[in-house]
């Protein structure tokens, strides 16, 4: 029972892995597509069909590229720096829910790594470790323009982790729960989070922006100031490592925006489908579900970067700092304003 | 109506720097809008041509290289006058002429013959004055699509008459072509 326990759990893990790399992999490939496709080109279409074959060949180019170290005082943080990137972009995904149970060689499979119930304050442990992949990256690569690079991607981390643990607690208060699976649940059907702190979710995808450095708020890495921000000086696959975690954490916070206000594997009729058809067959479904709506928000990613500007530093600490924090903190109240009137209401016994 | 309201293209608009209302800057609201522009642009028909599979239509006065030009008997028409050089704002052409001999009358079209004609490449802009102030037809911009070739040496892009001057067998055919008609 043990062992087989240990090996549904690893054949989990490396599924996870596999399935987050192939994402972030074919998340360059849609970028590139979707920006041509906004700007009225076609894109990449000549390494397989479609340009399928594209990320492969990035990747072949990186790994064959020299490997370049600067007169660093400490060539061993450099090489830190994006492995710490790298591995909080993957280590958030043990804890999200990919589907609820498959039945399978006469076991119930729960299809996630581990249900731990501090769930969210793990992501956001292992999100605010992010932030020292950039900063040590940045200052071991002893340029000006690296550190430049990673004291904004620091301080504007910092700052807009503020605002979206502020947009968390309106949705704890609601959900009275920190794990994700309890949190899926909880959304079955229609009964998306969303729908109930359209503020709290508006904060926190403004905010997952600014977490994963993404256009509008690449400030960190935007070239026309800073050169490539903190990652100058990386070369070769260290580079790849840089540029790859960016798009792995984006697929997993695509990924916990689904889970957290989108209702994560569910979708209307899922019970009578387990009833009806089978556990395995309205799993598998819930898993394309998810997925989905994962792509979407990699979509919507995607589509903002290709719309909106870069904002100038102050606008972007005004933003996290006089709008997003007060307004997350008003989001409080209001929830904990309508829950204290739901609880007097049933003690009143209404 | 004073000065400050005419408006000739009409486009006029008075730059106001009033401040943002709250939900302006919010930005959600010019957010939405931005999105909304892209996503159309997103369905929209591609400009792309894939081109070494489609290629664009030229204009119907597109100029290629250049070819010096031979008659219907195969003798060069350039008569090495040196008006070509004269005319040419980028100043590519050089040429130097020299007497047809008596046994080279099957060659050259005049008494007097281009023996060095070159054109420098990398100066030349393609504007086809030479062919206009040619009083021989000798030169002519062609429509051949092919380009200069790149190189590493600068020599390489000087063309003499080895290049320029029109294959044999095509004022052959040409002439033939003519009689048919």
């Amino acid at each position: 029972m043990e062992s087989a326990f240990i090996i549904e759990k690893s054949v989990v893990i490396v599924v996870v892995f596999a399935v987050t790399m192939i994402m972030a992999m074919y998340s360059t490939w849609a970028e590139r597509k979707v920006a041509a496709f906004l700007q009225d080109r076609i894109g990449p279409n000549r390494a397989g069909w479609g340009g399928l074959l594209q990320p492969l060949a990035d990747g072949m180019k990186l790994f064959s590229k020299e490997e370049f170290f600067p007169n660093t005082p400490n060539r061993f943080l450099f090489v830190v720096g994006p492995a710490i990137a790298m591995s909080t972009a993957l280590m958030t995904s043990a804890v999200i829910p990919w589907g609820d149970r498959l039945h399978l060689f006469g076991r119930d499979i729960i299809l996630q790594a581990t249900d731990v119930n501090i769930a969210l304050l793990y992501i956001f442990g292992v999100l605010s470790v992010g932030v020292y992949g950039i900063m040590i990256g940045g200052w071991a690569s002893n340029n000006k323009f690296s550190l430049m690079g990673a004291v904004r991607a620091a301080s504007q981390m910092v700052s807009y982790e503020v605002a979206m643990g502020l947009s968390m607690i309106a949705l704890l208060m609601m959900t009275g729960t920190m794990s994700l699976k309890e949190i899926s649940l909880q959304q079955q059907g229609m009964n998306w989070n969303v729908f109930y702190q359209p503020l709290s979710f508006l904060i926190f995808l403004i905010c997952s922006f600014a977490e994963t450095n993404r256009t509008p708020f690449d400030l960190a890495e935007c070239e026309s100031e800073l050169i490539g921000g903190y990652h100058t000086e990386y070369s070769s696959m260290k580079m790849g490592f840089y540029l790859f975690a960016e798009y792995a954490s984006m697929f997993i916070s695509a990924t916990i925006i689904s889970v957290l206000f989108f209702g994560g594997y569910n979708y209307p009729g899922m019970q009578w489908m387990v009833e009806n058809v089978g556990v395995n067959t309205a799993n598998l479904l819930g898993i394309a579900v998810l997925f989905v709506k994962i792509c979407f928000f990699i979509f919507f990613y995607m589509w903002v970067r290709w719309t909106i500007p870069r904002f100038r530093y102050d606008q972007l600490m005004n933003l996290g700092w006089r709008i997003l924090i007060p307004l997350s903190i008003v989001n409080i109240m209001i929830t904990g304003a309508v829950i204290l009137r739901h609880d007097i209401a049933a003690a009143l016994g209404f | 109506m004073s000065i400050e309201t005419i408006s000739l293209s009409g486009r006029k608009k008075v730059v106001s720097n009033k401040d943002m209302t709250f939900l302006e800057r919010l930005y959600l609201v010019a957010i939405v809008k931005g999105l909304l522009i892209t996503i159309k642009h997103f369905f929209r028909k591609k400009a792309t041509i894939h081109y070494p599979e489609q290629e664009r239509e030229r204009s119907a006065v597109y100029r290629g290289q250049h070819m010096l030009k031979r008659d219907e008997q195969g003798r060069e028409n350039c008569t090495a006058c040196g008006l070509c050089a004269l005319s040419c704002p980028a100043e590519a052409i050089t040429m130097k002429a020299a007497e047809r001999k008596a046994d080279e009358k099957h060659l050259y079209r005049e008494e007097k013959y281009a023996e060095i004609y070159e054109i420098n490449m990398l100066r030349c802009i393609f504007c086809g004055l030479c062919e206009e102030a040619c009083p021989k037809d000798a030169i002519y911009l062609t429509e051949s699509k092919v380009l200069v070739p790149a190189s590493y040496e600068r020599e390489d892009f000087i063309f003499g008459k080895d290049k320029l001057v029109m294959p044999l067998e095509m004022a052959l055919k040409n002439s033939q072509l003519n009689n048919a008609n």
